[in-house]
């Protein structure tokens, strides 16, 4: 059974909000839009999105990380969401594990938000319906896209390529790869949504530094202090002896 | 949380609604059973009516709650997972038996169905009303369970809430009934002044339980386990959004501890102690006692449910800490 | 998608401006409304990406902010009042072109044009040359001058658009002072796959945030100090000989003996023997080694010759004389990790480590390609090598008052190293490398600026000498920003940032008419933005302005445009024809070059028209030679038609793009107009790239092939070959004439100590200057800002999507700062710098060097302005860092004052501002302060939105 999800690289995730606008920018022009804006240009602009960035320090001075933790809608395979919606509008795709928000259906209720302890579904404050991260249903079975764009648009905007997409039940999918390389991982796992989303934690990269490797014979520095000796300007034996 | 102000109308309106036609059908059985003296004027026909209109009343409340009212209709589509939906069956059910049992009561065409031993005559008011009584029943447990289901919400994922919404339902109810009655001089005072106490009580011992138990809980989910970094120093930097979102509208709210200590202070004061205490005056007391004590648990009890709220905490409330 | 039939869609690609990184885009327009926006998947800069800006696009095109018609100040209206008249453009031309005619006629540099990060400087230029006026620059002086200064006066190149990190080959990746980076996307393409391919990356700057938050090692520095840090590094490089002796020797001028007698005239010149060499711009191949084994000095460069690097030799006549390598390393004694650690706030042992990593992974690691190449000298070599250690640095270090010996300080390092323009390393762009310094020369007199003539030379360029001065017969600036004076000699792009200051108190001189594009000049691009505000309003005794008459375009409300005579409505990205062109800055690849351009993919808004269509249409009207046919009549019709017929000279084959020229687009580089050659670019994803032949590919400031080819396609004019410049001649050339001891040009007495000073030709660290005159107790902390990576400078606020993610800005500071303050978390504070002050927001961070305080770049705006709400989060609880940082900076000559710059280059030195910070009383607002009066809306804009906003194809609701 296909499960499709996003694998989140918290290693090269430098928050620049790519996600955040393009998943925006696609969305409210195209079938899951539109997400309205309240205050566009007045003070507490808000909005809906399907997928935010946040950031968190780690660790105190020096040894502080800066962690940039882009979050959208996990796609659970046990989604709570899912049965507490009365009218059946939140529903979970059998055919791929795509979590959706049927909008006809929707009555605005927000009973799925309640249920959700993640925080992936924003209302549309307008349009009083549910809305969250279609992982661009849209986008990733239409046949007049070429295939290579056939992907959420977060993932191929992403300049630092930190959101991987496939199937995680899949074991050759890139997903199911970097999450059993990388060390994926669920959030909240306690729960038992089974979030389809991974992260990948921070990796670290280290040199080590031997003190035989500041030692060469090939240092340069030799070859600064071996130059031809000048003569000596003393007598010497050589000069006076003839056995 | 913060409070949806729709939804404490709805649940406590309908509590009462609910509490108050458990009184008088309750009370109408013991007359049939002799337990209490028959009323010159039977009034039950339109405590029911009043239940009806609770009901009604609650359940226009709660589409203030829904952003499209038009198609709620669509709600009971899914009854065998959501308790909403549930709700959305059990509510217009009740609803419906009380009406047909105000009706019959209210216009006197009941009429005989057979006897029930020798001498407890089951009327079709009486079938229905007993319908109503399962109705009623189911909507309490659907009510309460629409919060109490819900496991990341661990202040309201109890029985107790179950307990609570029961009782203070019947309290509310009955308090309600002890007014009527008082008023209608139909020799239940007692009882239901009775019952009033003994339910306001009970819901008093509760309700302390579920708040010692909301006391003792551990915090909510930790930001290690939000974002999967496990160190034990975490702070949120940025939420992503500077002007709110609808996360920090629906799941955070800003009151302060004054205020949510004058509020867990009030409902525990007007929802319970004022009630019991005025239920204490007989039932030649003037019918003004009895109203202003209803008013009073009334009052009291949609603190409680704002409270109810209030305490609950959205563990997706751990993602919106900070903005920068 | 299934899309309506009756719906006409288009997909066409442009190029994104939502900043000046240059990103292919596929625009989907409906029905003449832009629908979506993408990256596009064959555009070499982004590959698909976008970014947040970029996917925003819409939202700037639909901005409420748009200026749409062309305005006037209302007469009797005071300027600043934002009252203004609507216009025609034909009213707007003549008034401007009779103004300018009149002006032009009797004293050209009355005018003064300055552009912000505009992309057009090849057009801008021609237009002030042409025009006859020195007083051009665009943004660069108060941007990263010193990193392209630094960086091209030491390797010929530099950073972003003129080269970067081989991050494909590189083993380790030190960054230092950049948050977000102009090179946004591909900066980011590349960083992700090095880490992927297990390299290090080290971050070194105060604040851990964008790129150093997936650093593997974040160096927390005091800001100002990274020269200290550099320097101690080379100091440990070349301690324990962890250089690239060979690399030194062959490519760099470590060998060439420097004379060190100290009563020499030619003190600290480079010895030159009697060969014959032709004298061209590029330094004449006549220097001298030390032989280790005929122990004497030999021609560089000669075939047996194995030069010593260290050491002091005696020459026959007695002249002592130094390779240049052993005056760095004597230099470099002094520095040791210990000391730096006190400057640097590193500790010692960690700079050592870091040297350490460097040098082994430089020598250890060496990659070799096997690509045949031939150097400059003829030899052949069977294969390139690299050393795989790279650097990337930008306003970081530029920022600051020692920021061009800072960079200097870089430019040696990754030199000593052995990375340039090798596989691992640092690689050129085209058209780098170029000569050290480039050929191009700013005017040198005050008689190139003569009355209705071009301006004798170009108005930018890179002084070898002080005979490349632009200075009159006292030594004093021509300019009125007074780049390539004695104060700022290689103010290689000008001093914006004291233009207005200058033209406001008249000296060198008051001008007429100060045209200014695409800048914000009434705010975030100026520092003393309070002050500056007053001086474009100030008037003389005679109730005449200060500066007479001021005309600005831009495409949005700005908060300049309230002080404009004439308004100039720009059009947005997506709606003209843009050239980002060998002439200016391409966005050329490592393996060749390559240029691009913008097509209009919607048609403008209102009467708005686009920049470069005015400046044609003015200069034509003004009948400035270029723009006119021997007959007299007009030779451009707009911008882009001017694009594919100019050419650099007639007949030169050069013009504004490299791609498709020659009559059929069968050329490139060089070739005569090709009238088809916007179709060509449109096909072709707007791009023209060229890849070299791998042979051409590295190595190219030595390699035979590439500088012949180079030569051939008109990049360069000497095939000379381009060494590395460890040792600045060109420094001390300006350091001798201040002391006196060289012929010629000399700077004015007051001036001497200060070029003598800053003009050493071996890196060194000072304090910057701010700081030498200030109370350190009193301000204690260094405050710098930050460019976010979900906005362009100001530009964004007035963006509904990307002003969602940074409504307003808080002060970052070290809890510890907090708690010796008395504040906490989220309080309003007040940040007091010795010339201004501030009320803010704090925001608690461990990212940050206890030291320093930090906020995002240009949040904080004018109430009103940029098409906002008057209470927008912007200007009420943003705030501008900017009123802190004076323009100016004491000197010792009583009543004068320097721009607060870099003493070499002119560059505007933000990040020298020290503060302090203290809680600010409970009974003050709660707002930012300054405050200044809400902006009006002005006629053209469209009226303010409503409380909701939905866009969907290309409709806002």
């Amino acid at each position: 059974m296909t499960q499709l999800a996003l694998v989140i690289d918290l290693n090269t995730c430098v928050g620049c909000h790519a996600c955040v606008t393009s998943c925006k920018e696609w969305n409210t022009s195209g079938t899951a839009g539109p997400m309205v804006d309240r205050n566009p240009y007045a003070a507490e602009p808000t909005g809906t999105f399907f997928n935010r960035v946040q950031s968190f320090e780690v660790g105190s001075f020096p040894n502080t990380q800066t962690v940039h933790f882009p979050k959208s809608c996990l796609h659970c395979e046990d989604p709570p969401c899912v049965p507490v919606c009365p009218t059946g509008a939140s529903y979970k795709r059998p055919e791929d594990g795509v979590v959706l928000v049927d909008y006809d259906k929707c009555i605005g209720c927000e009973y799925c938000s309640w249920a959700c302890p993640y925080g992936a579904r924003e209302i549309d404050e307008q349009q009083k319906v549910m809305k969250k991260c279609t992982l661009c249903v849209d986008r990733i079975y239409d046949q007049s896209l070429p295939e290579q764009e056939r992907k959420p648009v977060c993932v191929l905007s992403c300049p630092t390529s930190a959101r991987i997409y496939g199937d995680i039940h899949d074991p050759e999918s890139e997903a199911s790869k970097a999450i059993n390389d990388a060390g994926g991982y669920q959030l909240m796992p306690e729960w038992g949504t089974e979030p389809a989303n991974h992260y990948l934690p921070r990796r670290k990269v280290k040199i080590t530094v031997h003190q035989e490797d500041l030692q060469r014979a090939d240092n340069p520095l030799r070859k600064e202090d071996r130059g031809p000796r000048a003569p000596s300007t003393r007598t010497t034996l050589d000069d006076s002896t003839s056995w | 949380m913060k409070p949806a102000l729709s939804v404490i109308f709805l649940t406590t309106l309908i509590g009462a609604g609910q509490g108050l036609y458990l009184a008088y059908y309750s009370a109408e059985w013991f007359v049939m059973l002799n337990i209490l003296p028959a009323a010159q004027v039977d009034y039950s026909g339109y405590a029911a009516g009043l239940s009806f209109l609770l009901l009604l009343t609650g359940l226009l409340a709660s589409f203030f709650h829904l952003g499209h009212p038009e198609r709620a209709w669509r709600a009971a589509a899914m009854w065998r997972t959501s308790w909403l939906s549930r709700e959305v069956i059990a509510l217009p059910a009740a609803m419906l038996l009380i009406l047909v049992y105000a009706l019959l009561k209210m216009s006197g065409n009941d009429c005989l169905v057979f006897m029930l031993g020798e001498n407890i005559p089951i009327s079709i008011a009486t079938l229905a009303g007993f319908g109503a009584v399962l109705a009623v029943c189911a909507l309490f447990v659907c009510t309460a369970m629409i919060y109490a289901c819900l496991k990341f919400l661990r202040q309201w994922h109890s029985p107790l809430t179950v307990f609570n919404f029961i009782l203070m339902g019947c309290a509310s109810g009955f308090t309600l009934a002890t007014a009527i009655s008082t008023f209608a001089r139909d020799g239940r005072f007692d009882y239901f002044s009775g019952m009033a106490v003994f339910l306001t009580l009970s819901a008093l011992i509760f309700r302390y339980a579920s708040l010692s138990r909301n006391k003792r809980l551990r915090g909510p989910p930790t930001l290690q386990s939000a974002i999967g970094v496990h160190h034990p120093n975490i702070r949120q930097l940025s939420q992503g959004a500077m002007g709110g979102s609808f996360n920090t509208r629906a799941f955070i709210h800003t009151y302060g501890v004054s205020v949510l200590r004058l509020a867990r202070r009030g409902f525990l004061l007007m929802g319970f102690i004022v009630p019991v205490i005025l239920l204490q005056f007989s039932a030649e007391a003037s019918v003004l006692f009895f109203a202003i004590a209803f008013a009073s648990q009334y009052l009291g009890l949609l603190a409680e449910r704002w409270y109810f709220f209030i305490e609950a905490e959205h563990p997706q409330n751990v993602y919106y800490q900070m903005i920068s | 998608m299934a899309a309506n039939p009756a719906t006409k869609r288009e997909i066409k690609s442009t190029t994104c401006y939502m900043c000046a990184c240059r990103c292919g885009i596929n625009v989907t327009v409906e029905d003449g409304e832009v629908r979506f926006i993408q990256g596009n998947p064959e555009h070499p800069i982004n590959k698909g990406v976008l970014c947040a800006k970029g996917a925003s696009g819409i939202m700037k095109q639909y901005s409420p902010a748009r200026l749409s018609k062309p305005l006037r100040r209302k007469r009797g209206v005071p300027r600043g009042s934002s009252e203004f008249e609507e216009i025609s453009w034909e009213e707007a031309f003549s008034t401007i072109s009779e103004r300018l005619q009149q002006i032009r006629e009797t004293d050209p540099k009355k005018f003064a044009l300055y552009t912000g990060r505009d992309q057009m400087q090849a057009l801008t230029g021609l237009f002030a040359k042409q025009f006859g006026t020195p007083n051009y620059a665009a943004h660069g002086g108060f941007c990263s001058v010193n990193m392209a200064a630094g960086l091209i006066y030491t390797i010929g190149g530099s950073f972003w658009e003129f080269g970067g990190p081989d991050l494909e080959r590189s083993r380790l990746f030190v960054m230092l002072g950049t948050a977000e980076d102009h090179h946004s996307n591909p900066m980011k393409i590349a960083v992700a796959k090095f880490k992927r391919n297990g390299g290090k990356f080290i971050a070194v700057n105060p604040v851990r945030s964008g790129y150093a938050a997936i650093a593997d090692e974040w160096i927390p520095i005091k800001p100002g100090t990274d020269g200290a840090l550099l320097l101690a590094i080379i100091h440990e490089i070349v301690a324990l000989g962890l250089y690239d002796r060979d690399f030194l020797l062959q490519y760099t001028n470590s060998p060439d003996l420097v004379i060190v007698n100290p009563d020499s005239d030619e003190y600290g010149l480079f010895l030159r023997s009697d060969l014959e060499v032709e004298q061209t711009c590029i330094e004449p191949a006549n220097k001298m080694w030390w032989d280790r084994n005929l122990n004497k000095a030999v021609y560089s460069h000669s075939d047996a010759a194995d030069p010593r690097l260290m050491g002091e030799f005696e020459l026959e006549d007695g002249c002592k004389v130094k390779p240049a390598f052993q005056l760095l390393r004597e230099r470099v004694t002094q520095y040791t990790p210990e000391w730096a650690a006190g400057v640097t706030g590193i500790d010692a042992d960690t700079i050592r480590r870091l040297a350490h990593e460097m040098g082994i992974t430089a020598r250890d690691e060496k990659i070799e390609l096997p690509i045949p190449w031939t150097d400059a000298w003829g030899k052949e070599h069977e294969s390139v090598t690299g050393n795989p250690v790279s650097f990337h640095a930008m306003r970081g270090l530029a920022a600051h008052s020692n920021g061009f010996q800072s960079i200097r300080a870089l430019g040696i390092l990754m030199t000593i190293l052995g990375t340039i323009d090798r596989p691992g390393g640092f690689r050129h762009k085209a058209p780098f490398p170029r000569p050290i310094p480039p050929c191009a020369k700013p005017p040198s007199s005050p008689e190139a600026v003569q009355p209705g003539a071009p301006l004798e030379g170009m108005p930018l360029g890179f002084p070898a000498s002080p005979e490349d001065l632009f200075v009159d017969d006292q030594g004093e600036a021509v300019r009125l920003d007074k780049g390539f004076s004695w104060e700022y000699p290689l103010s290689v792009h000008g001093l914006m940032h004291n233009a207005i200051t200058n033209a406001w108190r008249g000296d060198p001189y008051p001008i007429d008419t100060l045209m200014l594009f695409m800048s914000n000049m009434a705010w975030n691009s100026s520092m003393n933005t309070g002050r500056v505000r007053d001086m474009l309003v100030d008037k003389n005794d005679d109730g005449e302005y200060k500066i007479p008459f001021l005309i600005v375009c831009d495409a949005f409300h700005s908060e300049t445009i309230a002080f404009a005579d004439i308004v100039l409505p720009d059009t947005s990205y997506l709606e003209r024809y843009d050239a980002m062109s060998m002439l200016d800055r391409p966005i050329s690849e490592f393996e060749g070059p390559v240029d691009s351009v913008r097509v209009p993919v919607v048609p403008p808004r209102g009467d708005s028209r686009p920049f470069q269509d005015v400046l044609v249409e003015l200069a034509t009207r003004l009948k400035l030679p270029r723009f006119m046919n021997l007959d007299g009549t007009r030779k451009f019709k707009d911008y882009k038609d001017l694009v594919i017929n100019y050419e650099t000279e007639p007949g030169s084959g050069i013009g504004f793009l490299a791609g498709w020229r020659g009559k059929g687009g069968e050329k490139f580089m060089r070739g005569e107009p090709n009238p088809n050659q916007w179709e060509m670019y449109a096909k072709n994803n707007c791009v023209y790239q060229h890849e070299l032949p791998r042979s051409f590919q590295y190595m190219r400031n030595w390699n035979r092939g590439y500088l012949h080819w180079a030569q051939d396609h008109g990049l360069i004019r000497y095939t000379d070959p381009v060494n590395l410049h460890l040792y600045s001649e060109v420094l001390q050339r300006f350091r001798l004439a201040a002391e006196g001891k060289r012929k010629g040009r000399q700077p004015p007495d007051y001036l001497r100590e200060r070029v003598r000073t800053h003009f050493d030709p071996l890196p060194f660290y000072s304090e910057p200057l701010e700081t030498q005159t200030i109370d350190k107790d009193k301000y204690p902390l260094n405050a710098i800002t930050q460019r976010p990576m979900a906005m362009y400078h100001s530009w964004d606020s007035q963006n509904a999507w990307l002003r969602q993610i940074h409504a307003h800005n808080y002060l970052f500071v070290s809890p510890r700062v907090g708690v010796q303050n008395g504040f906490a978390d989220g309080d309003w504070i007040w940040v007091e710098s010795a010339h201004g002050q501030v009320r803010c927001m704090c925001r608690f961070s461990e990212a940050v060097e206890p030291g320093t305080v930090w906020t995002w770049n240009a949040i904080g705006k004018a109430s009103g302005a940029w098409g906002l709400d008057g209470k927008a989060n912007e200007s009420q609880k943003g705030f501008l860092l900017n009123h802190l940082i004076n323009e100016e900076i004491p000197s010792k000559r009583q009543d004068y004052r320097y721009s607060n710059s870099d003493p070499i280059t002119g560059q505007a030195a933000w990040y020298d501002v020290r503060v302090r910070v203290y809680r600010a009383d409970d009974n003050e607002p709660r707002q930012s302060s300054p405050q200044f009066d809400t902006q009006p809306r002005v006629p053209g804009m469209e009226p303010a939105r409503g409380k909701w906003q939905a866009f969907v194809k290309g409709l806002t609701k």
